[in-house]
């Protein structure tokens, strides 16, 4: 089971991404082999629009099954869900420690976006 | 012969140019009010608003029964307003641009286009200047097809003044783009300037020929003249900062109604920007 965490660096210290569609990159943590590849999404963080989409289409790309981030908007939610990934929510403060909440079953599956698009 | 006035900066006075320039004129003018998202001309004229034509873009609807899921849809579309997952695809209809791309690309037919709303276009009548004026609905971000839309009555070869949005994006490349000359707006501020000199770059990328015309000459500097005369673009018209017109224009009122001392200034405005359009009341 792979999980994609929204990343601001390319190790698990590196500070968990608030933003899901303009994270700049995802840590794609596999839990079996407690190993991790880094996933560029510099195309979303500069796209004009439609970048937690794209983003969502990164992360499915990436194997992953779910995705913890800070935030994420209705378009990223519905593609994420479209792609049958689960969002979990978390202010964390650094890839690690929401690795370890989503270890110790402290976070719950979002079941809706937690934030509004740009264009409500 | 079609006249468009622009700016880099918004508030430095498109409108009034666009709406005083017009009503100058004296003979049959269009007067299109492209700023699709803020259109204001109106304020400005007396008349009624006549027919309403609603504006929509073709976005897609896929028939999942036909859908094998391939994902050449989301593949070819640039604004990722259609998106697969290895089934049917997904659509998000406030990012589609109507292109039609995906129905094209679509190996299975399973993509026709169905018509989404984003705005009208309304018609006005005050004397001889007519209105044509768009306005985008609220919570529809997609300002360049409903421009388009309000320019198709320019089909007609009438003269006519356009009110660009301001800016140097989509929306301004879609009103200024096929004009004969522009006009760019500006203040004679440091901001002013800042913003004259992008909508001066945007503009040479279209090759229309350009003319500034300076609002609110008093305030500031003289660092605006500077630019044109070092970039050899004539200054067309230099208004006043004048209270009284500051007055006229919250009261709805315009320049060359008001202040009468004022027309002058936009009749020889229009002599320079709308030569075509004297020798075609002369014929």
């Amino acid at each position: 089971m792979k999980i994609a965490f929204s990343s601001s660096g390319d190790d698990v210290h590196s500070p968990l991404d608030p933003r899901f569609g303009r994270a700049p990159k995802f840590l794609v943590y596999d839990l079996e082999t407690d190993r991790y590849e880094v996933v560029d999404n510099r195309r979303s963080l500069d796209a004009a629009q439609g970048a937690g989409i794209q983003s969502a289409e990164t992360v499915a790309r990436s194997g992953a099954g779910s995705v913890v981030t800070g935030h994420c908007g209705p378009n990223a939610f519905r593609a994420l869900s479209g792609a049958g990934i689960k969002v979990y929510h978390t202010d964390a403060p650094t890839v690690a420690a929401a690795l370890d909440l989503y270890r110790s079953g402290k976070l719950l599956e979002a079941r809706s976006e937690d934030v509004r698009g740009h264009w409500a | 012969m079609i006249l468009a006035v622009a700016s880099g900066k918004g508030g430095t006075g498109k409108t009034t140019v666009a709406v005083n320039l017009a009503r100058v004129v004296g003979s049959p003018i269009l007067l299109v009010d492209c700023d699709v998202e803020e259109p204001n001309a109106h304020l400005f004229l007396e008349g009624e608003f006549g027919e309403e034509e609603v504006v929509g873009i073709p976005i897609p609807e896929v028939d999942k029964s036909l859908c094998d899921g391939c994902g050449e849809c989301g593949r070819f579309c640039e604004y990722r307003a259609i998106v697969s997952f290895g089934e049917a695809p997904l659509v998000f209809p406030e990012l589609c641009h109507g292109c039609g791309g995906c129905a094209l690309v679509c190996p299975k037919r399973a993509i026709r286009e169905v018509e989404r709303r984003i705005g009208v276009v309304r018609t006005m009548r005050a004397g001889p200047v007519t209105l044509i004026q768009g306005v985008l609905d609220v919570g529809s971000p997609m300002a360049p097809p409903l421009i388009r839309a309000v320019k198709t009555s320019l089909r007609n070869g009438e003269p006519a003044i356009l009110d660009a949005p301001p800016g140097t994006s989509c929306p301004v490349v879609a009103a200024v783009r096929d004009a004969d000359s522009v006009l760019l707006v500006a203040e004679p501020t440091p901001f002013g300037l800042h913003d004259l000199a992008l909508a001066v770059e945007m503009m040479r990328e279209t090759g229309v020929p350009l003319g500034v015309v300076i609002n609110r000459c008093g305030i500031g500097d003289d660092r605006v003249h500077a630019f044109c005369a070092r970039e050899g673009i004539p200054v067309l018209l230099e208004i006043p900062d004048d209270r009284r017109i500051a007055e006229a224009y919250s009261r709805g009122r315009l320049i060359v109604d008001a202040l009468p001392e004022y027309r002058r200034l936009f009749e020889v405005l229009a002599e320079k920007t709308l030569r075509s359009v004297r020798e075609g009341v002369g014929e």
